[in-house]
């Protein structure tokens, strides 16, 4: 009993403390780029200055003034929200195929969506370019940017619902064949609506995945399709190492989605976990 | 109207046949039991007739139509899950008026109809709860009130009471038995037990690894089933098979005779054994006799039911003695001699 007793006394201490160091290491970046945006590019050089300088707003001001961060915003809002809905539009029929209809080949299909991803994106970068750019003459597009956030993302959609489809029992999808639903009716009032809450973790998570996406939009991009990837990307180099300015725009580009996730925490958790933890 | 013919049908999963080619012919307003043991295609060939399976051959006629191709909800079937298969985000009150607002029946027939269900099921308390909130029996019970509802050509059951306790099983059994005399309607029930086939059936579909072993009323059945595997599968406890020279004396490869159509006496018999387990239920007495020479298939285990209670126990010495009208012959194929 006794040991028992020490056991759970220590694990209430080490457990919580672990997971707040954990936490701390993980967030001292972002709290460090929140800090420098509001240091000049003079300030934020000098480590000494960690705490002690003037705050200023002159990055955020010139950014909006100089880099027309609305544009960059708006696009990636844009992209992000239509690349979701139409990786969903194209996986909920499919992740419903592949639960209640399986063939001999499901699981292999499965597998090779997945395999699609340990593609490196950068064996296909010399065709994407020149294809998008010569060929189809959809480069800087939004309809590239959408189209390429929606394949990418579509193996994680396809595999995260069909994950949560499975779970519905087949009988219940089978009464409603019997009841008279249409096929479009079975997803519509069963599959949907038992599926709710899997549906809506899968897509705020291809929604995060799409906005933080950096590779191709940076490099399918240029100025009338870009995402703020792009922004803090063209930030990075070109007038030397302004890290106040950097940071501002970075804080400013993933400021809406750590937003976004800290009050979907729950939701992402399960999306995240496939429903695992309750 | 619900007559079902099966044409032919037949059902292969991959390579495996589950169902070789199988005729079957069901009656308008009959009550239709399909037994057989687990893994014999039971659920297979209702599910079938339902639409939910494809065939790989053959052809489902309902009411002189051919609906071999026609969708589940197109054939005005109804049927009744195991597992209930109740939609779980909708109240009981929308789960029953599902068929019907699918089928764009008027609002205040639906109304109507959900109440008169609510009433004959005893779930007008319940119509609010959602079906998590309902216990295993009163779930069954919306689904079959869902089933009702549409009034079907048929209803097809799958094992809807085998979730049940004992108790309430009865119960059910006697409700959807009840219904059925009141509808009228052709049902399909499908069941591994076989007290509910006994008591509920019109007509008993035996069928074993896909093949239908004997179609009759279940006192055909018993008095005369058709090979050794009816024999065996229909009446509780099982038939006493005895094999070798007990049955060349009556010229067949096997006989069978029911434990209830043999007398015990503690003095004098034909066969002579000792009781090993006694089960005394008060109206009936189980006795498991052993060391009888025969050869039952079993050892010489040979079972023996009497009717009202008797001063036997575990060693004693019986005398057993079969009712000769009573014996059951087969030959060499498990066939039936008349
Ligand atoms: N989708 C399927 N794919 C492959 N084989 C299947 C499939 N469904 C059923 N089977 C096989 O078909 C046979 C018959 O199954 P079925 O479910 O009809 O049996 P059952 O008589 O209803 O049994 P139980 O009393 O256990 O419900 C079984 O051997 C089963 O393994
Ligand atoms: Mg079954």
């Amino acid at each position: 009993m006794a040991i028992v007793a020490t056991t759970s006394r220590f694990s209430k201490i080490a457990w919580p403390t672990l997971a707040w160091v954990v936490a701390l290491i993980f967030f001292f970046p972002i709290f460090y780029m929140v800090l420098t945006s509001f240091k000049t590019d003079a300030d934020a050089v000098k480590p000494e200055f960690l705490f002690s300088f003037t705050p200023t707003l002159e990055n955020y001001a010139n950014m909006t003034e100089n880099y027309d961060y609305w544009r960059f915003a708006t696009n990636s809002v844009i992209t992000s929200v239509l690349a979701t809905l139409f990786a969903l539009a194209v996986g909920v029929p499919c992740a419903y195929a592949m639960a209640f209809n399986p063939s001999r080949a499901t699981k292999d299909v499965l597998m090779w969506m997945l395999s699609t991803k340990m593609l490196p994106a950068a064996a296909v970068l010399y065709p994407m370019t020149f294809l998008t750019k010569n060929v189809f003459g959809v480069f800087d597009t939004h309809f590239l940017v959408i189209l390429v956030l929606c394949l990418i993302n579509l193996p994680i959609v396809i595999w995260m619902l069909f994950t949560y489809f499975k779970d519905i029992p087949k009988d219940i999808i089978e009464a409603g064949k019997m009841d008279g639903l249409t096929t479009w009716g079975e997803v519509k009032e069963i599959l949907i609506p038992l599926a709710w809450g899997g549906i809506v973790s899968t897509a705020l998570l291809t929604f995060i995945f799409c906005w933080n996406e950096a590779y191709w939009t940076v490099r399918l991009t240029t100025i009338d399709a870009a995402t703020l990837s792009k922004l803090i990307e063209g930030n990075r180099a070109p007038e030397g190492l302004f890290f106040g300015r950097l940071s501002a725009v970075s804080t400013a580009a993933v400021g809406p989605i750590i937003v976004l996730g800290w009050f979907c925490q729950k939701q992402l958790v399960s999306g995240l976990t496939f429903g695992a933890v309750k | 109207m619900g007559s079902i013919v099966l044409d032919k049908v037949q059902k292969k999963f991959g390579d495996v046949e589950v169902i070789p080619p199988l005729d079957l012919e069901i009656n308008d307003g009959e009550f239709v039991v399909f037994v057989g043991p687990s893994g014999c295609g039971k659920s297979t060939l209702l599910r079938m007739i339902a639409g939910l399976e494809d065939l790989t051959a053959g052809k489902v006629n309902i009411d002189d139509n051919d609906v071999t191709e026609v969708s589940p909800a197109k054939r005005g079937l109804s049927m009744v899950f195991q597992s209930y298969a109740l939609y779980p985000h909708m109240t009981v009150r929308k789960n029953i008026a599902f068929p019907m607002r699918m089928a764009k029946v008027p609002q205040d027939v639906q109304d109507a109809k959900i109440e008169a269900a609510a009433k004959s099921l005893n779930l007008a308390d319940y119509l609010d709860r959602k079906p998590g909130q309902l216990s295993g029996g009163q779930r069954q019970r919306v689904a079959i009130g869902r089933a009702i509802v549409r009034e079907p050509s048929a209803f097809l059951f799958d094992e809807p009471l085998s979730n049940l306790d004992a108790a309430l099983r009865v119960g059910m059994r006697l409700e959807i038995m009840e219904l059925h005399t009141k509808l009228k309607t052709t049902m399909i029930y499908v069941t591994h037990d076989q007290v509910e086939a006994m008591t509920m059936a019109d007509k008993i579909v035996v069928l074993q690894a896909g093949v239908i072993e004997q179609v009759g009323s279940p006192l055909e059945l018993y008095h005369t089933p058709r090979n050794k595997f009816v024999a065996g599968f229909i009446g509780s406890p099982k038939m006493n098979l005895i094999e070798g020279e007990e049955a060349s004396k009556h010229d067949a490869t096997t006989i069978g005779i029911r434990p209830e159509h043999v007398s015990v006496s503690t003095t004098e018999g034909m066969w002579k054994g000792t009781v090993g387990v006694a089960e005394h239920l008060g109206s009936d007495t189980f006795i498991h006799v052993h060391n009888t020479g025969l050869d039952t298939g079993e050892g010489d285990l040979f079972t023996v039911r009497i009717s009202g209670d008797i001063a036997v126990s575990h060693g004693d010495t019986v005398y057993l003695t079969p009712q000769m009208d009573q014996l059951h012959k087969f030959d060499a194929q498990g066939l039936r001699i008349a």
